[in-house]
């Protein structure tokens, strides 16, 4: 089974033998990954009980909980990496989430759809409606995506915050894209972040 | 190690019983000796002894964890977890379970005999704790042969034993499952547990717990299970169960016969207890179980606790226990996460309330299997 195309550029760019904290770990499919291909430690924090039970039957430590109001009892730079994959957006505090990650692990992976991808664009600007996308594929109302974002917001937030970008990787579909023009190309980004050291 | 072949080792198998010359040194700092203790064995210790189970159960439980009772002919309590293919495998686990101490069903309790004085211990049986449990299971692994767990099990009070496994044992541990447990008894818990005590001891055959010549504190027994019993049970569970149907007739009689279903059914339930527990112990156990503080023993952290552990943990809640609801669950979880100790935790839904744990239940056996790594 291959990895959804983020996840896949995740896992490319983990060190084996590192300790992950995988917040929103679904069914534990990039646990998985990561545990069987490169030995990797692997935790993971999920809110749907029957994820939790799938990745838990996969052997995996998962525990059933809220990245808004869970992640505090983990202990500093308990992990060399905390990862947070599509889960940004749903968050009910997404900023205090991503401070949570950075303080948890060494490193941060965050991916996140981009909300300025140009059908998104297209769709409200012609459309006049919410879009419905491949990636977005809910309706305004089911959608969990609560907090949308963008390439250039996130990155100005980063700015703003002294988060410190180590690399960045933008896809259109399966395809990656330039880091240049990702704000308009880019259907979901991926960052890998860490703490300013100066801070 | 063990050394004979299974079918010859007398220590294995069912309806086990052996005595230990002990002296078991006890929390409340008496000294018990010898120690008694009932168990049964499944399944054949591997030759690098890294397969062993051991099961711990709840406060009226017993050892016939996946055989028929050999008086009362029932199946086994976790039968339907426990066995050949089952989560709990027999054919991949050398699975212990023992009855626990203070228990009335073959292991040391108040109603064995006193070496002193060849009479019951009744209430000289000094009291003791959850930690004092896990200890005589200890000194039953050494009896056989048994150095590591590759993993200890137990729900509700045996979720208790399993923790204290943990951090009283923590370098013979491979892996903790905790089903519908707690990390200590809170107010609430312990209040239940009183209503039943003094319906004990405010029973006139109680005799300051020395009945054991003549009429046990039956009816006290059976209104102690009673108000335990409804502990176990969700209210949803009950109305759907029970609702205001009333038992065998067509209207209210104005007296205080079991009008209602509920009623008569907890009236069943408690006399049929009285058939096969020993009140003593209920007071014994119910004593250990308000007395387990795990945090408290660790300096009031309960991160402490597991400082030491290496094992895996699996805590699993049911969204209507009250008991022992998933709060409890979710401390501990906390606790091991600072403690760094790997943790998986998940709360399922059941309408069946603490009980759950028992029953049917296809969730949590995936779980298990999973947990345990017999899972697909």
């Amino acid at each position: 089974m291959s990895l959804r195309p983020d996840l896949a550029i995740i896992a490319a760019h983990v060190p084996p033998g590192a300790r992950v904290l995988d917040v929103g770990c679904g069914d534990g499919e990039l646990m998985k990954a990561l545990r069987d291909s490169r030995g990797v430690d692997a935790r993971g924090l999920e809110l749907d009980p029957r994820n939790v039970a799938a990745a838990v039957s996969r052997g995996l430590s998962v525990i059933q909980g809220d990245a808004d109001t869970d992640l505090a009892g983990y202990p500093d730079q308990s992990f060399d990496y905390a990862i947070l994959s599509q889960t940004l957006q749903t968050a009910r505090a997404p900023d205090r989430v991503l401070d949570e990650l950075l303080r948890i692990g060494r490193h941060a992976f965050v991916s996140f759809p981009n909300f300025a991808h140009w059908r998104v664009r297209l769709s409200l600007l012609w459309g006049g409606r919410m879009p419905v996308t491949r990636l977005l594929p809910e309706r305004w109302y089911d959608t969990p995506n609560i907090h949308h974002l963008t390439v250039d917001d996130f990155r100005a937030h980063l700015a703003e915050r002294g988060v410190a970008t180590e690399n960045a990787w933008f896809l259109s579909g399966d395809k990656r894209t330039g880091g240049g023009a990702a704000n308009f190309l880019a259907e979901h980004a991926v960052f890998l972040l860490r703490r300013n050291s100066a801070d | 190690m063990l050394t004979t072949p299974s079918s010859l080792d007398q220590r294995l198998g069912l309806s086990r019983h052996v005595v230990l010359p002990g002296p078991l040194r006890l929390d409340g700092g008496a000294l018990l000796a010898p120690v008694e203790i009932a168990y049964e064995t499944y399944g054949a210790l591997a030759p690098d002894g890294d397969n062993a189970l051991l099961i711990c159960h709840a406060l009226t439980g017993d050892h016939h964890v996946a055989s028929a009772h050999p008086r009362t002919g029932k199946p086994g309590w976790w039968q339907r977890m426990v066995g050949p293919g089952r989560p709990i495998d027999t054919d991949r686990f050398f699975v212990i379970c023992a009855n626990v101490l203070g228990s009335c069903m073959g292991t040391s309790g108040p109603a064995s005999a006193d070496a002193a004085t060849g009479r019951p211990y009744a209430m000289a049986f000094p009291v003791i704790t959850i930690r004092d449990m896990v200890r005589a299971q200890a000194l039953l692994l050494d009896h056989l042969g048994v150095a590591r767990l590759a993993a200890v099990v137990g729900g509700s009070m045996g979720g208790m034993q399993a923790l204290s496994w943990a951090a009283t044992f923590p370098e013979r541990l491979d892996a903790c499952l905790v089903i519908a447990s707690t990390a200590r008894h809170t107010a609430q818990n312990i209040a239940f547990h009183e209503v039943g005590r003094q319906a004990i001891m405010a029973d006139p055959n109680w005799a300051g717990g020395d009945y054991y010549d003549g009429s046990p504190p039956a009816a006290g027994l059976a209104v102690a299970r009673m108000a335990a019993h409804i502990t176990y049970l969700s209210e949803a569970g009950l109305t759907e169960k029970f609702g205001r149907r009333l038992q065998a007739r067509e209207q209210k009689s104005f007296g205080f016969d079991a009008d209602f279903q509920v009623e008569s059914y907890l009236r069943h339930q408690g006399l049929a207890f009285t058939d096969r527990f020993d009140a003593n112990s209920y007071l014994y156990i119910t004593r250990a179980m308000d007395y387990f503080d795990l945090a408290e023993e660790h300096g009031g952290l309960l991160a402490h606790a597991f400082r030491a552990a290496r094992a895996r943990f699996c805590l699993v809640s049911f969204d209507t226990d009250w008991l022992y609801p998933t709060a409890e669950s979710r401390a501990i979880v906390q606790a091991l996460v600072a403690a760094r100790a790997p943790a998986s935790f998940v709360e399922l839904s059941s309408p069946y309330g603490h009980d759950a744990f028992l029953l049917d239940s296809p969730e949590l056996d995936r779980v298990v299997a999973g947990f345990l790594g017999t899972g697909a």
